[in-house]
Formats: structure tokens, sequence, C-alpha cells
């Protein structure tokens, strides 16, 4: 998913760009705007098929508010943090970037880990992928996200990386804010995912 | 590229203080939507029967407003729309309201063969 | 990002001409890759035809058995749809885009070499099917007989794999080209000024970025239900197969129009130059398209007006694709017009683009045909739809995929084409095409099914089928004309100018073939047809011959073998997933070492220091 950055910022023989933004920024954010189709999609499903399950175990039998709760206030709060450190990263502050960068990724480590956690404890509940049509897409919805997490946390930890071998300044701050922008996005989805998926479906 | 970079940086941009507010409000609208769950369905609806039967009919509704403006908030100010080029606000916002249309169209789709939810109170 | 300065004075040792294609991030390179490879695919996709058309010549053909039949017809859909017509056009958006918008390159070169080799690893994965047991469930694959009960073999596995890998490129190449469009055009050069080709390209490239990522989450599904044993699509487990249908179509509709756009961008660049006559109602035409393209989001389920969606549903999308007809009609008229009281010159390229506009409206009207729900109900699934969807595919885009072939081989290599040859291909085609799909029509209202391998005598429909058979070799016959006129003229000189046909757009203004760098000086463009604005305020008929230039300074990006190898470990990680269960992993090592060759490759590929290659220099 960091194929946005792969290429970086080509303009071949200093061609301008036609837009004053970064081909990079203008390539992440039409990424963006195809992964919500994706989203979109896997969401659809999940609720086309709510209630649809012939067997249990259902989302009453197996959901925990405290637990998904703390993930959401964690994900939500890397998404401030990874601001904070790009404000750091575009001041050319080394302290404040490095210091918000690595809050940034240990909140993405604590998400991922938690939803392993989450996705092992349902599991010896009774509800493999394959129980039944609850389990099937919402395992297919929240693994994927899981999935662009992980993704994003790498390539926040990638950024860390060359932030604290001192590859990461100002002049280079569009690399962080890339990565910044995938990350918030994948944030964003889960503030969907939160209600939609998980309060929704308790309620009723 | 150190060209390309002065133009977009002259934006402005929101200010540290501005991003605290927003992790606050964020906070604040994540915690309304647990105690919303809890009044509603979880372990406040006994305690509070009045509220929970006259909250509980928005449930649905309720829910999707409060998380409307954290995906606004987040959208606007950590993804920098509202400074940025407005290029990329109607690039997103084009993929939204196409990913928009298929979800609430194929809801309707399946929704509707299976009885008119305004009917049967079930979907 | 690796720079290499072009220093073509001392070039000295030179990689091998292996090595160079393997690793070059050159769009016109990459474009030729697609080019050639995609039409391999066209002729064995055409191949499958031939068969299909050789069992039905007659009525209880026993030429290939039900099952294999199966494979061809759908192998001959999945093969013409993604890897031919999809990849013939991004041939001419490879190798065009950058030059009608007077760019160097794209905006991600790499990226765009990881798209060709994802695409090429992609069909040749697929096409590799037919020594395991080729797919056998339609192109669209519809559930459940494309989940593990019904199609227990490994056949579907190779189509649901090979979707999944091919739309992994067409990601890529969206969000680049997409980025190129709209960042990378040259000084002056606003949206409204762009040649319509390249609008066509930006246009499509939205409708790859909103529609691909559905289908790929259907295959998801799918991919689901056949190696984990989930039952999204398997009624007894409460899955509903309508959900396939649904997901596949709204992918499916937008997909339509990616298969078209393109054609229509390419005539809309051929008739003026052919009318000597700018493109009539430019703005109309760009607005019509992107109508066309929105529109195409909204109209889904015309696909599916006989699985009982209920009166509802069905008015809705009888009207919206209903509505589709507006523009296009818009769009014919504009061709006419643009035509209409021109200077014609009937040149090849001008006599396919010409046949295009007549054949693709024939595709048309029995396209709002069917948007009627209840006259669909009689012509879904018979071989009056097999005709309408030849009519805009063939005599739509392919039609206009070799009016763009004629128009621009020039550009590509030096060499004109035979024009004697060309029309000979065109008239046989033409001929061909309709004898082929015509009678069809008439075989469809008679009630004869599609996807039938064979088909009893005194049905009436006999003689249709003879007549499409005929017309299908007299096709073969046009394809072998078309690849003797390659074959003669490649032997021949390069004998194209810079501007054979007096084009407008910019690509005119460089030599034939374009030199690496494509602009020795980067355009600047005052209006739309810049090369005609700049003959007109000459005083010239035609500009005066281009020299090549010695690019000293240019930077251009360096050649990888990233992009190749992290395709290889994209094709890897897939196979992983049809492969048996390797003890109690729940995925196949050989997959797990296709993830770590694909992750391996990104890190290397986005920390390739720069100037690396400048030694080769
Ligand atoms: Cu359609």
């Amino acid at each position: 998913m960091s194929s946005a950055a792969m290429d970086h910022g080509h303009s071949a023989g200093g061609h301008h760009t036609s837009l004053p933004i970064d081909n990079r920024k203008l390539a992440i954010w039409t990424f963006i705007g195809s992964e919500c189709l994706f989203f979109a999609t896997l969401i659809s499903t999940f609720l086309i098929y709510r209630g649809q399950s012939v067997s249990g175990p259902g989302p009453k039998d197996i959901f925990e508010v405290p637990l998904v709760t703390g993930g959401t206030a964690v994900l939500l709060f890397s998404s401030f943090f990874v601001v904070m450190a790009l404000n750091g990263a575009q001041e050319g502050n080394r302290k404040k970037l490095l210091t918000w960068l690595s809050l940034t990724v240990l909140c993405g480590m604590f998400f991922a880990g938690m939803q392993v956690y989450e996705f092992m404890h349902f599991y010896h509940l009774g509800l493999g992928y394959s129980t039944n049509l609850f389990s099937a897409s919402f395992y297919t919805l929240t693994g994927f996200h899981g999935a662009h997490v992980t993704m994003g946390t790498l390539w926040l930890a990638t950024l860390l990386k060359d932030a604290i071998k001192g590859n990461l300044p100002p002049e280079k701050s569009l690399n962080l804010e890339i990565a910044a922008l995938y990350w918030h996005f994948v944030d964003v989805v889960w503030i969907i995912i939160f209600p939609v998926v998980y309060l929704m479906s308790l309620g009723n | 590229m150190a060209a390309e970079h002065a133009q977009h940086d002259e934006h402005p941009h929101a200010s540290a203080a501005k991003y605290v507010q927003v992790a606050v409000i964020l906070f604040v609208l994540t915690a309304l939507e647990v105690v919303l769950y809890e009044i509603c369905y979880g372990g406040l609806a006994p305690s509070m029967a009045g509220l929970s039967s006259q909250l509980e009919p928005w449930f649905v509704e309720l829910l999707l407003f409060l998380s409307f403006w954290k995906f606004w908030f987040v959208a606007m100010f950590y993804m920098h729309l509202k400074f940025d080029n407005k290029v990329l606000s109607a690039l997103f916002g084009f993929s939204l309201v196409i990913a928009f249309v298929v979800i609430v169209a194929l809801l309707i789709l399946f929704i509707y063969n299976r009885g008119l939810w305004w009917q049967t109170g079930q979907w | 990002m690796t720079t290499t300065v072009l220093d073509t004075e001392a070039a000295p040792a030179r990689r091998s001409a292996l090595v160079e294609w393997l690793t070059t991030v050159d769009h016109k390179k990459i474009g030729i890759m697609y080019g050639a490879s995609a039409f391999i695919f066209f002729l064995i996709g055409g191949l499958e035809a031939l068969i299909i058309r050789a069992q039905l010549t007659g009525p209880e053909g026993k030429l290939v058995s039900a099952e294999l039949y199966n494979q061809l017809f759908t192998m001959h859909g999945t093969t013409m749809i993604f890897l031919a017509v999809m990849p013939l056009s991004a041939m001419f958006f490879n190798f065009f885009v950058p030059l009608l918008i007077g760019a160097r390159d794209v905006a991600f070169p790499r990226l765009n070499a990881m798209s060709l080799w994802v695409f090429m690893l992609g069909g040749i994965f697929l096409n590799a099917s037919f020594i395991f047991g080729a797919p056998n469930g339609g192109w669209f694959g519809y559930a459940p007989l494309s989940g593990r009960e019904f199609s227990p073999g490994i056949n579907m596995d190779f189509w649901v794999i090979g979707l999944q890998i091919l739309g992994i490129a067409s990601l890529a190449a969206g969000v680049n080209f997409f980025t190129t469009i709209l960042n990378m055009r040259a000084r002056g050069m606003t949206l409204m000024r762009m040649p319509m080709f390249a609008w066509a390209t930006l246009i499509t490239q939205i409708l790859v970025l909103l529609a691909f990522p559905v289908i790929t989450v259907a295959l998801i599904f799918l991919m689901a239900d056949r190696v984990f044993g989930t039952g999204f699509f398997v009624t007894a487990a409460g899955g509903d197969p309508m959900l396939w249908q649904h997901l596949f179509w709204v992918f499916g509709h937008p997909e339509v129009y990616i298969l078209i756009l393109p054609a229509f961008g390419i005539i809309s660049e051929i008739l003026p130059v052919f009318s000597r006559k700018p493109l009539f109602g430019y703005s109309a035409m760009v607005f019509s398209m992107a109508f066309i393209a929105f529109l195409g989001f909204g109209v889904w389920s015309h696909h599916m007006f006989a699985t009982g969606m209920g009166p509802l549903a069905d008015s809705f999308f009888s009207l919206a694709t209903m509505l589709i007809a507006i523009p296009t009609g818009v769009k014919v008229f504009n061709w006419m017009g643009t035509v209409w009281g021109g200077s014609v010159r009937l040149a090849t390229p001008m006599y396919f683009a010409l046949g295009f506009i007549a054949m693709f409206v024939i595709g048309g009207l029995s396209g709002v045909m069917h948007s009627v729900a209840p006259a669909d109900l009689q012509q879904t699934d018979s071989y009056f739809v097999v005709a309408h969807f030849h009519y805009v595919l063939f005599g739509g885009s392919i039609f206009a995929l070799t009016a763009g072939a004629y128009y621009w081989w020039p550009k590509m290599f030096g060499r004109m084409l035979d024009e004697g040859l060309g029309k000979a291909h065109f008239w046989l085609m033409f001929l061909g095409f309709n004898l082929t799909f015509f009678p069809m029509h008439f075989a469809g209202l008679l009630g004869m099914p599609r996807r039938v391998y064979t088909y009893p005598a005194g049905l009436g429909f006999d003689i249709y089928n003879l007549m499409a058979t005929a017309g299908a070799f007299v096709l073969m016959l046009a394809f072998l004309v078309f690849i003797w006129n390659l074959i003669k003229t490649w032997r021949g000189p390069a004998n194209a100018p810079a501007d054979p046909w007096g084009g407008a757009t910019l690509e005119w203004t460089i030599p034939s073939p374009p030199q690496e760098f494509n602009f020795g000086e980067e355009p600047v463009v005052t209006g739309k047809d810049p090369v005609w604005t700049a003959r007109r305020a000459a005083g010239v008929d035609r500009l005066p011959e281009p020299a090549h230039v010695s690019g000293k300074g240019i930077h251009m990006p360096g050649p990888s073998w990233w992009p190749l190898i992290v395709s290889v470990g994209i094709l890897v990680f897939f196979v992983g997933f049809m492969l048996p269960k390797f003890w109690a992993f729940p995925f196949h090592p050989v997959g797990i070492l296709g993830f770590a060759i694909t992750t391996v490759g990104i890190f290397k590929w986005a920390y390739e220091p720069v100037d690396a290659h400048a030694t080769h220099h």
C-alpha cells in the first residue's frame, strides 16, 4: 500500500506540476478515493448479512464494548499524534517529531495487538472465520481494516527509522504527510466501523 | 522538488492548539457514542429507563450523526482538507458520494426484497 | 528516485536488450510491451472464438465436449475483456498520454512498469490454466455456480485469482494515469485544452479507481468461500448469490465503459485530423463523457432484470439506463458534425473510425432495447445479447483500437503501414464482423440461448449460425492481413515523417519514433490543437521536420528491477491460495514466500538510491 510513496514525486527533468500539489500527495488521495469503494463494499455486505446467519454465535454473544472502545480511542489518539509529529517534521523540531511519531507507531501496534487479541478471544468463544455469515463478513471487514492498520504502522515505523537517522528533514516532510494521510483514512474507516458494526449490532 | 514544496507550504496550516481542540472533540464524540449505547441497551439502560425509551428509536440515526461529525473533523483538520487544494476535497468528496450511493442502493435492493422495513420495523 | 543524466555522446557498454526491456521504466517501451502482449492474448482469444464458431457451425456439433466448450467461452470473454481490450487501451494510454499532454513520462514510471508486469504475469497465469483445467463458469463467475460446491475443480480458482491479480495492475495504472493527467500537463494546457484522448483516459481511470475495488472485494468473498469454506454466496449458510450478481455488476457496468471510453477518445482524435476540421462541440464531448461515466454507476441492475428485483428497482434501472442514450447520442452527433463539411481524406484510420461510428450505433440501439425491462426479459441470455455486446465491443472498441493502431503506428515505430493492405483489412473486417454478428440478432430473437455448446436442428437457428461461422473465418483472414501488413512494413524502410497525417496534437511535433525524453524542450501550449495553431501562425502547410536533439542534461528516471520483482512476488503470493493445504498452516508457505518477496521488493524500491544507475551512461 505504500506503493504511492515508492516513486519519490517524480517529475522528469524538473517538470512543473500542473496543480500546486505534489504528485505523491495527489496519488495518495486518489488511492484513498479508491479505497472508499473497497470499504463501502465490505460495509454494505456486513449490513446486508445482518441477522441472516443460520447459526450462532451472533454479535450479541461475543462483542465487548470496553475492549473495542479502548481500541477506538487509541486509534483516534494516534491520528492526533501523527499530526503533531508532522507539525514537528515541518518545523524541523526533531524532538517533537520523534516523540509524537514513536507514540503513533506504538498506538498502531497497540491497535493491531488489540485486534489480534479480540480475534483470538472470539475464536475461543466459537466464532471461526467460516462459522456463519456474521463471522465471515465481520472478520473480512475488520480483518482488512486491521491489515491496513498493520501496513500503515509499518510505513510509519519506516519513517520513524528515517527520522532517527536524521533522514526526515523539513524538506522531506511530505514523506510523512502522505503516510499520515493514509493513516487518517484508516482511522476514518474505523470511525464508521465502530458504531455501524459494533454498537449497532449490539442494539436493536 | 524544493520549489514545488514551497508552493504547497504556503497553505495555512492548523496550529498545534487546533489539533488538540479537535482531539478533545473526537474524544467527546466517541464517549457520547458509547454513552448513548449504554443508555439505550447497555448497563445504564435499567437505571435510565425513561431516557432510554426516548432515545432508543433514534439510536441508529444518533450514532450516524455523531460519527459523521467525527469523520468531518478528521477529514477537515487532520487531513488538511480545509486548508488544502480544493481538487483534493473534490476527489475525496466524489469518491465518498459514489461509495455512499452504492451502499444505500445495495441496502435498499436487498432490504426491499425482504419486506419494507418501515412496515416490519425489521431490517 | 533514480535518475540518470542522458549523455548520448558518451554511451559506452549498453545493457543487453533483454535486460533493458525487463528493467525499463520508459512509458513508450512499456506501452509497446502492453500492446505486444495484449495482441498475443487477443489472438488467443480469437482462436477460442474460432473453435466456438466451428463447434456451432451446424446443429449437433461434435468438435468439442460440453466441458471444453464451457472453458472456451469463459476464457474467450475473460481474455477479450481483461487481456485484450483493456491492455490494448493501456498501450495507447502508456505510449500517447504523456505525448499528448506534453510530458516526458508518467508521474510514477516504476509503478507504471509494475502495472505492466503484473498484467503480463496475470495474463500468462490465466492462460496457463488450460494445462490444468481452464475456468468454466462464464466471465461473470455467477455464484453459486462458481462456488466450491458446484465448481470443485481448480478451474474457477484460476479465474478468481487471475482477476484479482489483473485488478492490481489496473488500480496501480489508475492512480498513475489519474495523477499524470491532472499534474503533468505542459505549461498552458488547461483541462479544457486537453486532447480528447487524454480526457477519455482520465475519465476511464476514474471508473477503474471506483469500480475495481468492488470486484476486488467480491472476489475476496468468493475466494473465501472457495478456500476457507465461508458462506458468502452459499444459500444453505444464509448467503445470497444475488449479492455476487449485484457486486459483480456494480463493477461490471462501469467496466464496459472502461472498455469503450478509450475508443471514444481515439475516434475523437482521428476524425478531426482526417476531416481537417476541429472536433465539433469539444466541451459537449467532455461533459457527455463525464456524464456517461457518472451515470454508469447507477445502472448496474439492468443486467439483472430477469432476477425479479421488483417493479421499483426495475423501473429505476430502466430509466437510468435510457438516460445514458442522451449523452451517447450527443457524442455520435458531434462525431458526425466533425466530419460534416470537412475536407475528408479517406486513409485507413478514417475507414476504421467511420466503421466504428456505424457499428457502435447499431450496438447502442440494441442496448437501448435491453434497457426496457419487459423486452429484456425476452432478450436476456439469448444470442440477441451476444450480438449486442459484440457490436459495442468489437464494432466499437476493436474497430476504434484498430483505427488507433493505423493512426499511431508511424509515431510508435517510424514506419507507415501499407494503405492497400490496410483497406483490405478494413473491408474484410467490416464484412466479416457483420456476417458474424448480425445474424445472431435473429438467432437470439428466435430463442437461441447463450452459452449452449450445441443445438438441435429444425429450430431455425441453423442458417444464422452457419453465416456467423463463415463470418468468423473472414475475421480471421482480416487479422492475418493485418499481421502481414505489420511484417511487410517492418521489413521496409523507416519511412514515417514526424507528422504523416497533418495531426493537431503534440505527438506530431517530435520525431517518429520519439526519443527517450520525448520533448527536447518542454512544450508550451496556448490553445486546443496546438500544431494547427502553430501552422496557422507560421503560415505553412506542414511544420518543418523536427531534428533529433542530443538531450544532454535532461534527467530521466533510471531503470529498475524492483517493479518486475514485486510483480513476481504478487503472483507467487496469489498462487499460494490455490495450492493444497500444507500441514496445519492456514496459508501455504509459497504464499508467504510471495508476500516476503513483495514486501522486500517494495522496501528496496522505496529506498533505491538516487543515481544508482548513472554509471551505465
Ligand atoms: Cu450494463
